[in-house]
């Protein structure tokens, strides 16, 4: 007789998989990409390339050498790679791409348990890595469309660095705001153009991947400080990397909190630290270490945002 | 009124057009002593010992239980160990029928003339929860605070189940006059009708039968699994939340399955005890997909078999829905009180479970607003402080988690041994 499988209730599942959200992920980067392409020549997927190969790399020698089950099939280091490679300037060497994809991959993810384990986002925090170790190759940027002037490629600023001539008489130097949406300013080769980050944004929200309560609080409150403060908040929130931090970074699973609450508060924090390091300190740009800052913070914010149990008696303190 | 959490599942309710057909009296029936919520029975009967229809075969002394009684007319031919799909040990009766069936002298109309006179012809009658939990249903219609709402459960939210349905759309006399008679003798105000969205007929046919009568309330519940879960019934029909540690009819609520509702209806009249049941024969080794009244004691394989369903194919055999199902590890086990579906499930793939990505569909799925992801760190840890503070002492296993987890962790089940490691009260 043949025999019957027996296992606890439910008996059926949905067919998402881990690698499933991930695929979404790297659809949802695909416009973003393409307009990197687009306003920073080909190089940028080249770029793009080293680093999905390496992370990858990465990943498979670092499971092996671990005697652990491998996990590229997941995908999640496909994405690591491809949110890197919009992290960086069309410009980067390769050896240093490589670079951070091996902080990344191996010591952010793999050291501290692969995926879902790591409290740090892996490609923010190669990011840093990169921008601390090799500061001019990390800012050296390109004018968008170089190719079409038909000369060599021409260093640019990014228009957080612009922003200082503002009420200069080099203001007319600064993006419009079209300019900005679009993304025909200097910058990473991925965080440049809003409108494909809004895009793949939206389409992993209409995908029920992420939730916008992180990305919404995060874009709000850095518009409303910095248009409390006298600053442009259009300009605030198109410059620099915040579409793509609040969409694609302030929005991975494992270094956000759980519960919508949380993740409301994870954006503010965001929104804060960002204003702030762009206001007043010395960095133009603070997405990065304001979503390092709130990774290191969601223990924390996940322990004070617990959901409310339906019918539950008052909960005893925990103390653990 | 804000509605609570649930998740969208392919309802597969194949057999929704099917009427219900009788499965012929088997040749040999077997009856375990424990269908029902609560203390099980001990046979009444000895090997030899001839039976009829109706015939009470097994009781127990204890108050939370629900007497079993035979369904055929024959002979006694063993009394056996029997181990239950839940686990647990028993006895059960087994009896080679005679073809005749011949109805017992014991089964005759109750007289009812109060509340207690009702509460011992309802327990007399074997009757538990018929919807899958087995709850004995004159436990539940004695409370010891007032009520004034029964709800009649007729959600029906696990996928391919139809039975509830059936009775629904072939004897919605019984099931108003049950509801009448539940509310006449316990002195209940109203009753609530609640029904799934994904049952129009039977939506239509009640609203249009309960229009002349102001204390019968047709609910429609969303599509959204799990409806039919007593806590979630009783707030998505009444808004009222049973708390921690209550029972419904702390909040002055009964909630009663549809088809014991009609039941307990038609033993009045008739005297039969719980002998027979309707279930939905389904899935995908199921060649023909029906919903079948058979008697209860018949083996599972027989009525794979009417179904026309290819044994040998059978990977997965489920009593009951895909979402709160037992396993069935037997083909041989009987169908009994609380067999409300026979799934046989041909292919069965196995995910690898992999590590949790923290996605958080779990807590956002969880009707009752647990976090499974965060239960599932503290239960690998055995933090049993922290699992205290989770509450995950409140799930009731509906499987939601585990259904959507991407990662395929069985969190549900980790729900259930976290409850086991909580020390008791």
């Amino acid at each position: 007789m043949n025999k019957l499988i027996v296992s606890p209730s439910p008996h059926d599942e949905n067919y998402v998989k881990t690698s499933t959200i991930m695929l979404n992920v790297i659809i949802a980067l695909i416009p973003a990409l393409a307009a990197g392409c687009y306003f920073f020549g080909l190089r940028a997927l080249l770029l793009t390339a080293v680093c999905i190969v390496s992370c990858v790399a990465f990943e498979y020698g670092c499971r092996k050498l671990m005697k652990r089950d491998n996990t590229i099939g997941d995908l999640s280091a496909v994405v690591t790679g491809l949110i890197l490679a919009m992290n960086l300037p069309v410009t980067l060497p390769l050896w240093m791409a490589v670079i951070g994809s091996f902080v990344a991959i191996v010591i952010v993810k793999q050291l501290f348990g692969g995926i879902g384990q790591n409290f740090a986002n892996p490609a923010i925090t190669a990011r840093i890595v990169l921008m601390v170790s090799f500061p001019s190759a990390m800012t050296n940027w390109v004018l968008p469309l170089w190719y079409k002037e038909g000369t060599d490629a021409v260093t640019g600023a990014t228009p957080l660095v612009l922003d200082s001539f503002r009420g200069t008489t080099e203001e007319h130097l600064m993006p419009s705001y079209m300019d900005l949406f679009l993304g025909k300013v200097g910058g990473c080769l991925g965080e440049t153009c809003a409108l494909a980050l809004l895009i793949g944004g939206l389409y992993l929200a209409a995908r029920k991947i992420i939730n916008l309560a992180a990305p919404v609080s995060f874009i709000g409150s850095l518009f409303l400080l910095s248009w409390i403060s006298g600053g442009d908040p259009v300009y605030q929130i198109l410059a620099g990397g915040v579409f793509l931090g609040a969409f694609f970074m302030a929005t991975d699973y494992a270094t956000t909190p759980i519960s919508t609450k949380g993740k409301i508060v994870f954006g503010l924090g965001c929104g804060i630290i960002t204003f702030v390091i762009r206001r007043f300190g010395s960095y133009p740009e603070g997405v990065s270490f304001s979503i390092l800052l709130m990774n290191v913070l969601t223990p924390y914010i996940e322990q004070m945002t617990r959901t409310k149990v339906f019918g539950a008696k008052e909960a005893q303190k925990n103390e653990g | 009124m804000k509605k609570l959490n649930g998740i969208r599942l392919r309802h597969r309710k194949n057999t929704e057009n099917c009427a219900t057909v009788d499965f012929p009296v088997p040749a040999k029936v077997k009856l375990p002593m424990s269908m029902h919520m609560g203390a099980p029975c001990l046979p009444l009967v000895k090997v030899g010992d001839e039976v009829k229809v109706g015939q009470k075969v097994g009781d127990c002394e204890s108050a939370f239980s629900a007497p079993i009684h035979s369904g055929v007319s024959g002979k006694v031919t063993a009394i056996t160990d029997y181990q239950t799909a839940m686990g647990s040990i028993c006895k059960a009766i087994e009896i080679e029928t005679d073809g005749l069936q011949t109805v017992s002298e014991e089964v005759k109309p109750p007289v009812i003339s109060d509340k207690e006179s009702f509460i011992k012809a309802v327990r007399e009658s074997g009757a538990c929860g018929l919807g899958g939990a087995g709850f004995p249903t004159h436990v539940k219609l004695n409370p010891k605070t007032p009520i004034d709402t029964l709800i009649i459960n007729a959600a029906e939210c696990e996928p391919y189940i139809t039975a509830d349905y059936r009775e629904m759309i072939e004897c919605p006399e019984d099931i108003i006059a049950g509801i009448n008679l539940v509310k006449s003798i316990l002195g209940i105000k109203n009753a609530k009708l609640a029904i799934e969205a994904n049952k129009p007929e039977a939506i239509k046919n009640f609203t249009a039968m309960a229009a002349n009568d102001p204390t019968i309330d047709i609910i429609t519940l969303p599509s959204a699994y799990p409806q039919g879960a007593e806590k979630v019934i009783i707030y998505n029909s009444t808004g009222r939340i049973v708390k921690e540690g209550e029972l419904p009819s702390d909040e002055g609520v009964i909630v009663l399955n549809v088809s014991t509702a009609a039941f307990i209806y038609r033993y009045t009249q008739t005297g039969m005890p719980l002998v027979t049941r309707r279930l939905t024969i389904d899935g995908n080794a199921v060649g023909e997909p029906k919903n079948v009244r058979a008697v209860i004691g018949t083996s599972f394989r027989e009525l794979l078999e009417f179904c026309k369903t290819d044994i040998d194919s059978i990977r997965k055999l489920i009593g009951g829905g895909p979402m709160m199902g037992m396993s069935i590890p037997d083909l041989d086990m009987p169908v009994v009180k609380t067999s409300n579906a026979l799934l046989a499930i041909k292919s069965y793939d196995e995910r690898k479970t992999t590590s949790c990505i923290r996605c958080g569909r779990c807590v956002n799925v969880c009707p009752l607003g647990l976090m499974p992801a965060e239960i599932d760190k503290a239960y690998k840890i055995r933090n049993i402080e922290e699992l205290q503070a989770l509450k995950v002492n409140l799930c009731m296993n509906c499987g939601s988690c585990t259904y959507v987890c991407p990662a395929n962790r069985k969190l549900a089940e980790t729900n259930q041994l976290a409850k086991a490691l909580l020390p008791r009260k």
